[in-house]
């Protein structure tokens, strides 16, 4: 009855464990696997002008959440100008401020963003009221209006309207009416223009959007500029040179509608550069920044609200359940002989340190020199405390020998030996001094090999980069952990070194039997 | 085959440390009542009250300053032991058979002086063998005068006999002969012989030294078809009546044969070892479930004991 219980406990922990980490996965974007990699882009915009000794306002906007983007962070640099921003339903803006500057001023903005994982269903918008067809001149209005029932003709939608239209201005060899309307050298700018009023006349509601596009380690770029029209429905993107819908990938919308980008009052020669660097950071870096930002009490209430030191010391200290499983496993499972229940684990932490063949080496040198000289302690008739107290002198005493040898030697790996805790390496070479007196060589060598076995063993797991990612990212893993050793305690069969040690017993008996 | 499958040990009846920790001890032992068999003064004032036959204690040292004590206390004595009260697997204990001037002589001939003895007793009570490091109390206890029936299986140090109790009743028994190899000790992973017994009549059944079958006395030679445990019909009443001193369900009782006051209880152990299964050739596991089916009326040690003897024994089922 009781066993029941405590199964159905067990149980309880591990489901609870795995529920939180899938709720973390799923609804929170914790990649379950470490090395997922999300790209961040740093942009930097940087606004330069020559100003004349008058007072300066400095306007600029700013992208007022990028749809498909999450901002991670934004930052702004002036020195000697005052700043402020502005905002409204429609759009951002930086306003810099002075009351008398002279010469070239650059001002800076950085935004640190990244693609929002999965695909964003836009929302639909308020319906534009329907344009004002533009005023146009004959010959061109008669031009445009064939233009626009000629191509009305061989659409289905708006969509398909507008890509019709883009299409048929951007042609190599463009039709007569579109050759009137566009001129002999027509710029990107005045064609995106004149598309725009050419969709007013067929009635469809568009706008010019300016954008950026990412690409790693690029410099002086400027916004590009995009067409969006409403289909009814939502609005939609366009190219404004293939007629291709829809936004395009490392695309980020900076600007909608027709104010401008940058409005210097009191300068001049005022010019705006974007640069962009591109850096890969961890997922769950920004799984975590994106649900703190949304207030998931599951984030709120966990390691990442503790300070980055703490969360350093908290990598070890969840890696030690981990530890305390292996030992579990190898005692309750395998029946392996350590010395001490839990020195493995502390040594495994040192091993941590210190990588694991320095880590061994240093262990077995120092375990080894202080059983020697622990021998000669135990001639001195000692009291307990006062040897194991000698034995911890001795001990530090061997790992400043190591360090300053081998710093010497210019070995640096041995300076690691201070990662070793000193009281558990005395404990250690008091308990195995003592094995050796009572009980011989042989078994200081079960034991500590034992020891080591599991330490290593513990130490292998402990460091694998799953195991680490996850204990660190999914805490509640531990309840997991903590129902597998339930479990386990009520473990009741054979022990591996049981199968061997009772083995003689069996091959009697077959024996006996024949 | 180097190791044996799970299915074979459980056709013999094998129990496992696990099972012997999770099934048995933590379950009839009830953890308030360790202290009484951990700490082996405690035991034996118990013992003393409750009329269960034990060595003669002879005194206690439990501060290191009466250490300086300890020579007077054991100057009437030539033969005496020197053990730690919460000593385990017979860690501290130290024997002494024989004195001459100011040496001390262990049973295997070794001489100490008597500042190695005070040593000793300083270690004992600054807690190198007791669990954990904890302070402890030496004791000193009269050296028993084992009885001559073992004399030609004995090559050091005294044969003592185990015998697990369980909710009483004696389930399995064996002889722990010290060889040369134990250095004296009667610990069955430091090279002692394991000697099964016949609970019927303390026949031996076999013997086993580091888990392979020996027939004869490793150091002496004598064979072990022809031994046989004297007193017997008195021994597992003693040990079935540490159940009733202790309380605890699940028991190593451990004896000695004294030549003057025969059987004597030296040690309770409330977590004993599996190595009682190898002596005997046979397992634990279908014995104690035979006893825990057994919905018998109350019964006294000796009726307890009789009944183990038949449910167990196996001589006398050849004798009817």
């Amino acid at each position: 009855m009781s066993k029941l219980k405590l199964y159905a406990l067990a149980l309880a922990l591990i489901a609870c464990g795995i529920g939180l980490m899938l709720y973390k996965h799923y609804a929170l974007g914790f990649p379950l696997m470490p090395g997922d990699k999300t790209p961040v882009w740093t942009i930097e915009a940087k606004i330069e002008f020559i100003a004349r000794g008058d007072p300066v306002i400095v306007n600029f906007t700013l992208p007022n959440n990028p749809p498909d983007f999450v901002t991670l962070d934004e930052g702004f640099a002036s020195s000697g100008f005052g700043f402020s921003q502005i905002e409204n339903d429609m759009e951002r803006k930086a306003q810099w401020t002075a009351r008398s500057v002279h010469d070239k001023q650059a001002l800076y903005y950085r935004l640190d963003i990244y693609e929002k994982p999965g695909t964003n269903v836009e929302i639909a918008d308020e319906l534009p009221k329907t344009p004002e067809p533009p005023e146009l001149d004959e010959p061109f209005r008669t031009a445009a209006k064939t233009l626009v029932d000629d191509i009305h003709q061989l659409s289905a939608n708006a969509e398909s309207f507008t890509s019709g239209l883009i299409q048929a201005l951007n042609a190599n060899q463009p039709e007569q009416n579109v050759r009137l309307l566009i001129g002999d050298y027509p710029s990107t700018k005045f064609k995106t223009k004149l598309t725009v009023d050419l969709l007013a006349m067929a009635g469809i509601p568009s706008r010019i959007v300016r954008g950026l596009f990412l690409e790693g380690g690029r410099r002086r770029q400027s916004l590009v500029s995009f067409i969006e029209i409403h289909n009814g429905i939502h609005w939609q993107i366009f190219d404004p040179e293939t007629g291709v819908a829809g936004r395009p990938k490392q695309f980020i919308l900076w600007q909608r509608g027709e104010t401008s980008l940058l409005d210097v009052i009191g300068g001049q020669n005022s010019s705006v550069h974007f640069s962009m660097i591109k850096n890969a950071r961890a997922t769950q870096d920004l799984a975590v920044h994106y649900a703190a930002d949304n207030e998931a009490a599951l984030i709120d209430f966990s390691i990442y609200s503790l300070p980055i030191e703490e969360q350093n010391a908290f990598k070890y200290i969840l890696l030690i359940p981990i530890g305390a499983l292996v030992v579990v496993i190898m005692r309750i499972l395998v029946g392996i002989h350590t010395s001490g229940t839990f020195m493995p684990i502390l040594i495994a932490l040192a091993f941590i340190q210190t990588s694991l063949i320095t880590g061994l080496l240093i262990f077995i040198l120092v375990v080894g020199t202080g059983l020697i000289i622990r021998s000669y302690l135990s001639r001195l008739n000692l009291l307990l405390v006062a040897r194991i107290s000698a034995v911890i002198i001795v001990v530090v005493a061997i790992m400043s020998a190591i360090s300053i040898i081998s710093q010497k030697l210019g070995i640096s790996q041995a300076l690691t030996v201070t990662f070793f805790p000193m009281i558990i390496l005395a404990w250690t070479i008091e308990r195995m001094s003592i094995l050796w007196e009572e009980e011989g060589p042989k078994q200081v060598l079960i034991q500590g090999s034992g020891s080591l076995l599991v330490a290593v063993l513990a130490y292998l797991c402990m460091t694998n980069r799953v195991i680490e990612y996850l204990t660190f990212n999914f805490p509640e893993l531990l309840l997991v952990n903590l129902g597998l050793i339930l479990i386990l305690g009520q473990y009741t069969g054979y022990r591996l070194a049981e199968l061997r040690r009772f083995q003689p017993m069996t091959e009697k008996h077959v024996s006996s039997d024949s | 085959m180097y190791l044996a499958t799970p299915r074979q040990l459980k056709k013999l009846g094998i129990m496992g440390m696990n099972a012997r920790n999770v099934e048995f001890v933590s379950k009839y032992n009830p953890r308030h009542l360790y202290p009484l068999v951990d700490n082996k003064l405690k035991t034996k004032l118990l013992a003393q009250k409750s009329g269960i036959a034990v060595p003669e204690l002879l005194g206690t040292i439990e501060f290191q300053h009466d250490v300086k004590l300890a020579r007077n206390l054991i100057a009437p004595f030539d033969q005496f032991v020197i053990k730690p009260a919460k000593g385990s697997g017979g860690k501290g204990i130290l024997v002494i058979a024989e004195r001459e001037h100011d040496l001390y002589f262990k049973p295997s001939g070794d001489s100490l002086t008597h500042d190695q003895v005070e040593r000793h007793i300083s270690n004992i009570l600054s807690g190198l063998y007791s669990l954990g490091g904890a302070q402890d109390v030496a004791m000193i206890e009269a050296m028993v005068q084992f009885d001559s029936a073992f004399d030609a299986y004995s090559y050091e140090g005294i044969p003592d006999i185990r015998v697990i109790i369980f909710e009483g009743y004696p389930v399995m028994a064996m002889l722990r002969l010290a060889t040369h190899a134990s250095d004296g000790k009667a610990n069955l992973h430091q090279g002692a012989v394991g000697v099964g017994i016949d609970l019927a009549n303390g026949q031996a059944l076999q013997a086993v030294q580091f888990n392979r079958p020996v027939f004869k006395h490793p150091d002496t030679g004598q064979l072990f078809d022809k031994l046989r445990i004297p007193h017997w019909e008195r021994i597992l009443p003693l040990a079935a009546a540490c159940y009733e001193m202790t309380g605890l369900g699940y028991l190593g009782v451990d004896i000695v044969l004294d030549k003057n006051l025969g059987p004597l209880i030296i040690e309770l152990n409330a977590r004993p070892g599996l190595a009682i299964q190898v002596a005997n050739g046979t397992g634990l596991a279908p014995r104690l479930a035979a006893i825990k089916r057994f919905k018998g009326e109350a019964m006294n040690a000796v009726e307890r004991a009789k009944y183990s003897q038949n449910l167990f024994g196996l001589k006398s089922s050849d004798n009817g």
